[in-house]
């Protein structure tokens, strides 16, 4: 039999590939584990982590990132810096083209994760890095006592938003609802700050600007009314789009790109499981990211044992 | 401070970046970005390879506050390439390090 580099391959270093590199390792597989950026995925970009069980007073995004890339390499998890261009899962073992080289394994567990969506509107990308930003800890203390607007309504928009009005004097919260989507105590916290003022039923048209996002204009989905906002930056929170530019057709997936998998987190492909915020999940958090890793490990472990 | 980094301020920016004898690569950051940080190994693995070629400069935004004004940036992490004191390119937000090394490749 023609030799194979690995038993299995981990594609994306967030919470759900370092849990799956965690517990491949546990199981003495011989694993790699492939990040493009830098391991920790999202929750790098997160201020600040209160959901989470075992740390009550809550944790910062890259502390916990980095505590669970440590507890992984504790047991012997192999992370390497690699972008995957594409996969041939043609055969019982698996090729992983790199844009350096070619690995192949008998099980692959892809916990790419997602990125912000983009809301496609006129001046998004021109004022991209000059105004027009998704992570507010990286870019929030360039707007001390500046106004910013953010557009979104769900759990990200409303915690990042409450974070910028650590610095901005005035954070426009743009939502196209009467109500937000967020949880409960996000939703209170939002509604009693003082900074944050949500601008209900409305939705961003335009971002305007010199060399720097200066004016946003929103519209009011109900009345038609259209206005302009002098801002300085303009935040996007509008949900996720997968990170699945290199999955082919073999590998199932839902009208919105999300990697479909049955109860084991096993794909339409044997052998190829998915965890995490790319794979269809009713619900996106590091709590549902590191079980759905725990359990596509757990198969993919069935899976080569099998094989042997 | 990593070796082979060389830690550069708002006084002697001209000096170090704009009229380095080679080009240089300046790492804007702060302490309070998770992006900056998780991005370090990378940017020290750059300076491994590239260090003899290559000059290496990270810029805490936080302390110096004009250097950053100068070249518009909002965001961090920005990485700005400089050869012979001009912008060769500018890079913002978490990139991957093949889209490093060619906008490195482009300085020599």
């Amino acid at each position: 039999m023609k030799n194979v580099d690995y038993d299995i391959v981990i594609i994306g270093g967030g919470p759900a590939g370092l849990t799956a590199g965690l517990y491949a390792a546990r199981a003495k597989l011989n694993g790699v584990l492939i990040e493009k950026l830098a391991p920790g995925g999202q929750v790098l970009v997160t201020d600040w982590v209160e959901n989470y069980p075992g740390f009550p007073e809550g944790i910062s995004g890259i502390d916990l990132v980095g505590k669970m890339a440590d507890q992984a390499k504790q047991f012997g998890l192999v992370i390497e810096n690699g972008e995957v261009m594409s996969l041939d899962l043609s055969g019982p073992v698996k090729q992983i083209r790199l844009n350096d080289r070619t690995i192949t394994a008998h099980a692959i567990i892809i916990a790419s994760g997602a990125s912000p969506r983009k809301l496609g509107v006129p001046g998004e990308d021109r004022f991209y890095g000059k105004g027009v930003s998704s992570c507010a800890t990286c870019d929030g203390p360039f707007y001390r006592d500046r106004a910013v607007a953010a557009v979104g309504g769900g759990d990200t928009a409303v915690q990042e938003s409450l974070f910028l009005t650590r610095f901005a004097k005035k954070v426009y919260l743009i939502h196209r609802r009467d109500e937000l989507r967020a949880t409960g105590i996000l939703r209170e916290r939002a509604l009693a700050n003082d900074k944050l003022e949500i601008l209900w039923d409305s939705v961003l048209t335009r971002i305007d600007g010199l060399t720097n996002v200066e004016k946003i204009t929103v519209k009011n989905v109900k009345s038609g009314e259209t206005k302009t906002i002098d801002v300085d930056g303009c935040f996007m929170w509008i949900g996720i789009r997968p990170n699945a530019e290199f999955l082919g057709d073999e590998v199932k997936r839902d009208e919105f790109g999300f990697v479909i998998t049955d109860s084991k987190m096993e794909t339409s492909v044997p052998g190829v499981y998915a965890a995490g915020d790319v794979r269809d999940t009713p619900l996106r958090q590091i709590a549902t990211a590191v079980g759905d890793a725990a359990i596509a490990a757990f198969s993919a472990e069935h899976h080569i044992s099998s094989k042997q | 401070m990593a070796e082979g980094i060389l830690e550069i301020d708002d006084s002697n920016f001209d000096t170090e970046v704009l009229q380095a004898d080679k080009p240089v690569m300046v790492d804007f950051w702060a302490p309070w970005c998770g992006p900056c940080k998780a991005i370090g190994p990378m940017v020290e693995e750059l300076a491994g390879a590239f260090g003899d070629q290559v000059k290496f400069a990270k810029c805490n935004v936080d302390e110096n506050p004009v250097t950053p004004g100068k070249y518009g940036i909002r965001a961090i992490p920005t990485l700005i390439f400089f050869k012979d004191g001009n912008v060769s390119e500018q890079i913002t937000g978490m990139a991957a390090k093949s889209k490093l090394e060619d906008a490195i490749n482009k300085l020599l």
